[in-house]
């Protein structure tokens, strides 16, 4: 997608809350994910963009369209800016059936085009069967299609998801999690997501705004954010296994030699600032590989002995604690772990890819 | 019952229905505008409202015998302007009932709009509503069973009213006589079996009007 569609520059601030800034945000096509934790001001970015909250000052522009400018006193109404908006529990008419639920923004087009518009849009998302119910008789599952049919039946601009998996169980979670994204990606309205949920913004996004503190922070490919975070806070709301802080002792040919305590490691240092000496170190537990006998390895890599303090099954993978001069976390497969023979007290090699240790320069 | 009393019972029936009818525009403007906007001398309004609830009736009556009069600033005007006169005529008996009636309505469509969550009403707005279409099609549907008993609440406190009525309307047998004043009149007149058949009529309007209700709210649940 070229250049933004909606670009915002605006603060939100609730009488006694948090003040809430949107800075410089631009967002394109395909799938944005707004990821933060709870309270960092997610879903106030997502009302303001909706128009249901009016900021105190700032912009929003889409495309051409003006929505908001505090200087300017212009503010577009939730009716004018025709998004469509899916709230946490999905907020259907309780009253209404799911063809009036889905047909309830299509009051302009004639009642015969109406109607098969919702048949359709129904039959798409594979819920044609009940067009007749109330929303109280359908799933959790059906109940998010529903509320996306009707979000998305007037062909908006913009749709905008509050953490649309939020009312779900979990098995039923991670099974529409992957339905979801083919389905935004077959509607191919452009997309901005809420979550806190890290699965849910690498299953599901394209690029991620990270939030902190009610201001984003760091905003890529989501890939790019979470295995690079900017700072230590993005790295914590990254969720990144093992942070620590270290000192960089040389810098040569890209490569950073880094201090974690009496350890050194080597770390790609390629966005490293020079002079930089303090640094925390990020490794993901998905980066960390184990092996019992030592093989000889060309590309540059960490070796380093280390002692399985913990081992911990976490549904079909496993979390693995070592002491390695510093306490690291290392996710394997449970294949993975009885192949190693893993338990307490196991001695074992660990070896970590240098681009998979990534450097954020101390910030005060 | 003899002629006269169905006639009367018709005319209590009649009076109610229509402040009823006069009531509700207003009524649930004021309780949608109460439950969902914010304004300078709300605290006012609120109060005005609920005064005549805590008012004895018929000092709202004077009051309204103050307003209406003929040589009064609103019944003057209304004299003057369209030979209408009010006071001691079936129409004051109509003021006086929705005079007395409006607060408890209001109270209970009020707390009836604010029970049903903004949410819906947001999302309808995305979807392109406007206001009125909102109201009629999100907010007045979710909030039906609290309005009902609103409009229940208020024609029972209508076919009641003695106090209001009787300052403003008088008792004119067939004119402005309603149910409650006619039981105070037969007893005065020490007709206690006339009292007690009036109070028979009232006491089945009223299990009717409780029934029809609870059967409304059962249908469309």
């Amino acid at each position: 997608m070229k250049g933004p569609i909606l670009t915002a520059n605006f603060q939100k601030q609730f009488p006694g809350g948090p003040k809430i800034v949107a800075k410089d945000l631009r967002i394109g096509g395909g799938i944005t994910v707004l990821f933060g934790a709870s309270g960092s001001g997610k879903t106030t970015i997502l009302r303001c963009l909706a128009g249901l909250e009016r900021p105190q000052m700032g912009t929003i522009a889409f495309g051409q369209e003006s929505w908001f400018d505090s200087a300017r006193k212009v503010f577009q109404p939730p009716k004018k800016r025709r998004v469509g908006f899916v709230v946490q529990d999905y907020g259907l008419f309780p009253h209404l059936s799911v063809a009036r639920n889905v047909s309830y923004g299509l009051q302009e087009l004639p009642a015969a085009e109406r109607a098969s518009r919702v048949t359709e849009i129904l039959r798409w998302l594979g819920v044609e069967d009940f067009e007749h119910r109330l929303p109280s008789e359908l799933s959790g599952g059906q109940q998010q299609r529903v509320a996306l049919a009707r979000a998305v039946a007037c062909r908006p601009k913009l749709l905008l998801l509050d953490e649309p998996f939020a009312a779900l169980d979990l098995p039923t979670r991670s099974r529409l999690r992957g339905e979801l994204r083919q389905l935004l990606r077959q509607l191919g309205i452009p997309t901005i997501l809420v979550t806190h949920d890290r699965l849910e913004a690498l299953a599901l996004g394209d690029e991620v705004v990270v939030l902190h503190d009610g201001l984003n922070v760091q905003h890529g490919v989501v890939h790019e954010v979470f295995n690079r975070p900017v700072s230590l806070a993005v790295a914590e709301i990254a969720a990144v296994e093992t942070i620590q802080p270290g000192r960089v002792l040389s810098t040569q040919d890209g490569l950073a030699t880094v201090a974690v305590g009496e350890v050194r490691l080597v770390a790609l240092a390629v966005n490293l600032p020079p002079e930089t000496s303090d640094v925390y170190v990020c490794i993901r537990a998905e980066d960390v590989s184990l092996m019992r006998v030592e093989k000889l390895e060309s590309s540059p890599r960490n070796r380093l002995a280390a002692t399985v303090r913990a081992v911990a099954r976490e549904g079909p993978l496993v979390r693995v604690s070592l002491d390695c001069g510093f306490p690291l976390t290392a996710l394997l497969t449970e294949s993975g772990r009885a192949e190693l023979a893993l338990c307490e007290g196991t001695e074992v090699l660990v070896l970590i890819k240098a681009p998979q240790v990534h450097l954020i320069p101390f910030q005060r | 019952m003899s002629s006269a009393e169905w006639q009367l019972v018709g005319f209590s029936l009649r009076v109610a229905v229509a402040s009823l009818l006069l009531l509700l525009p207003p009524g649930l403007a004021l309780a949608w505008w109460l439950a969902r906007k914010e304004w300078r001398g709300k605290a006012l309004v609120e109060t005005l409202v609920s005064l005549p609830l805590v008012l004895p009736p018929v000092v709202t009556g004077l009051v309204l015998l103050q307003l209406f009069g003929r040589r009064r600033p609103v019944g003057g005007w209304l004299h003057s302007a369209f030979h209408y006169d009010v006071v001691f005529t079936w129409r004051a008996v109509v003021l006086a009932l929705t005079t007395m009636s409006l607060p408890l309505f209001v109270r209970a469509a009020r707390t009836a709009f604010e029970e049903v969550d903004v949410k819906f009403e947001q999302l309808a707005r995305t979807l392109g509503a406007g206001e009125w279409r909102v109201f009629f099609t999100i907010t007045l549907p979710l909030a039906k069973r609290g309005v009902l008993a609103g409009t229940l609440l208020a024609f029972a406190r209508a076919l009641g009213e003695f106090g209001a009525t009787i300052m403003v309307a008088g008792n004119i047998p067939g004119r402005t006589t309603t149910l409650s004043v006619a039981i105070y009149q037969a007893v005065e007149n020490g007709e206690d079996a006339h009292a007690w058949a009036l109070a028979g009529v009232s006491a089945v309007i009223a299990f009717a009007a409780v029934f029809v209700s609870e059967q409304l709210q059962r249908r469309h649940r």
